[in-house]
């Protein structure tokens, strides 16, 4: 776990905040023109919504590619970005954006990740996925103290009498990793169905035959408790009976839902939690931070990966002028600049 | 073509129905917001609404798929459905739904 001591700051040519396919392909137009990239996302892994919502799903509208999945289509990008080496910094969320004394960004990361670089690009898509979070009354009060959507130390849950809500991956990881530690774990889950990994269901079903824990097929409908330390959570089963399960910690993994976030206060101008943006180099009306893909709007705007594209080749162009400011821009053809292939490593001199 | 639709304030709202749009564009397109996040594709549940019992004979049942994914909406009942999933038709003119948790 990274702990929220700060770091010291590590110096690039663009921050790009989000690693979804669009703040992936932006590294290859920036780099290809010469600008170097560190990308911050809030999952552990790339791809964005194509890796979190629908990696299996079949996507038929990128050019040239009749179909690929979410996964494929960022494993390709992935690829494709190979010969600007990007760095990234997952599990993280940007969460402060301030100017240095020297006129530069400065992007404070939830893990205390410190990335400077003169230009900020927004890839966020629709914002950092974070957990959603039950609509059960006054849960705000207990969230954090003994109500939680993640775990962070395991030993938060060491002898505690737990609940554990959900029927993913998630809820069943931890149902698995936390049984030997904890007093007693109760699952409550909607229906007797989970959609995990089949070796995780039978484990957890194997604990609840050994008697090792509990399995509930209920709702949670409210949480009981004082000065923000559970007691009981109220369950609500198939058959419209109601009681209360003691317990002094909830872990709840309803899946993640995406919200904008700190985003909102980094000072640039939104509409409707979209950022207004000119269309011939993306710029949002704070000079040298840029928004490209889902995140952005404009007259006629089309959430599509496809616009994406195309609106990180024209940010890139002006971005290398803030980058190079004593270099002429010059448009090539990767097809036939030899200047181009040598930064893609596929020159025959390379 | 219309259907009938309940906001999370309670306020019903009649919206004009388009047949072979799904439900989920049908309530959008009225004006009334919905998360929808995953655009319609059944990968998320942030378009989870009520059927009226009424009517929930004239539509098809949830695909497996489809009940999994309501694995991550809230107070779900037998009523509870993805709004993405279900595809307008005559039959289904006058149709009565309610937003679900989640949803906005």
């Amino acid at each position: 776990m990274t702990g929220n001591m700060e770091q010291s700051p590590i110096s690039t040519d663009a921050i790009i905040i989000g690693a979804g396919p669009v703040g992936l392909f932006a590294v290859f137009e920036l780099g290809l023109n010469d600008v170097k990239c560190h990308l911050v996302d809030i999952l552990d892994r790339p791809g964005g919504q194509c890796a979190e919502l629908y990696p299996e799903k079949p996507i038929y509208d990128i050019p040239a590619v009749p179909v690929c999945t979410g996964a494929e289509l960022t494993e390709r990008l992935l690829e494709q970005i190979t010969p600007f080496h990007p760095h990234f910094h997952f599990g993280q969320m940007a969460e402060r954006l301030e100017k240095t004394p020297e006129g530069k960004w400065r992007l404070t990361t939830d893990s205390g990740t410190i990335l400077e670089a003169p230009v900020v690009v927004i890839a966020a898509g629709g914002g950092s996925f974070v957990p959603k979070k039950p609509p059960i009354k006054g849960i705000d009060a207990y969230e954090g103290k003994s109500v939680f959507y993640s775990v962070r130390k395991m030993e938060e849950f060491r002898d505690r009498k737990l609940v554990i809500a959900g029927g993913g991956d998630s809820a069943l990881d931890w149902v698995i990793n936390l049984q030997p530690i904890a007093k007693h774990i109760t699952l409550v889950h909607r229906r007797d169905e989970f959609r995990a990994a089949p070796d995780s269901v039978m484990k957890m079903r194997a604990l609840v035959a050994e008697g090792a824990m509990d399995l509930k097929i209920a709702n949670i409908t409210s949480v009981l408790g004082e000065g923000g330390m559970i007691s009981a959570v109220e369950l609500h089963d198939e058959h419209k009976a109601h009681h209360n399960l003691a317990c002094d910690r909830l872990l709840a993994f309803y899946g993640l839902t995406m919200k904008l976030g700190p985003v909102a206060h980094f000072g640039i101008n939104l509409h409707e939690n979209l950022i207004p943006v000119d269309t011939a180099t993306f710029e949002t009306n704070v000079a040298t931070i840029f928004a490209i893909g889902d995140i952005n709007t404009y007259p006629g705007k089309m959430k599509l990966i496809l616009s994406g594209f195309h609106e990180a080749a024209l940010m890139a162009k002006k971005v290398f002028a803030y980058i190079h400011p004593d270099r002429r821009y010059r448009f090539q053809y990767t097809t036939s600049s030899s200047d181009l292939q040598q930064k893609l490593g596929v020159s025959e001199a390379a | 073509m219309r259907i009938y639709c309940t906001d999370m304030e309670g306020t019903e709202k009649e919206l004009v129905a388009t047949e072979e749009w799904s439900v989920m564009e049908i309530i959008r397109e009225g004006g009334i917001p919905i998360l929808a996040q995953c655009g319609g594709s059944c990968a998320c549940a942030t378009c989870h609404i009520y059927v009226d019992p009424a009517w929930k004979s004239k539509i098809p049942e949830p695909t497996e798929e489809e009940i999994g994914m309501l694995d991550g909406a809230f107070e779900v009942t037998q009523d509870s459905r993805l709004a993405c999933q279900i595809i307008f038709n005559k039959n289904l003119d006058g149709m009565k739904i309610k937003l679900g948790p989640g949803s906005i």
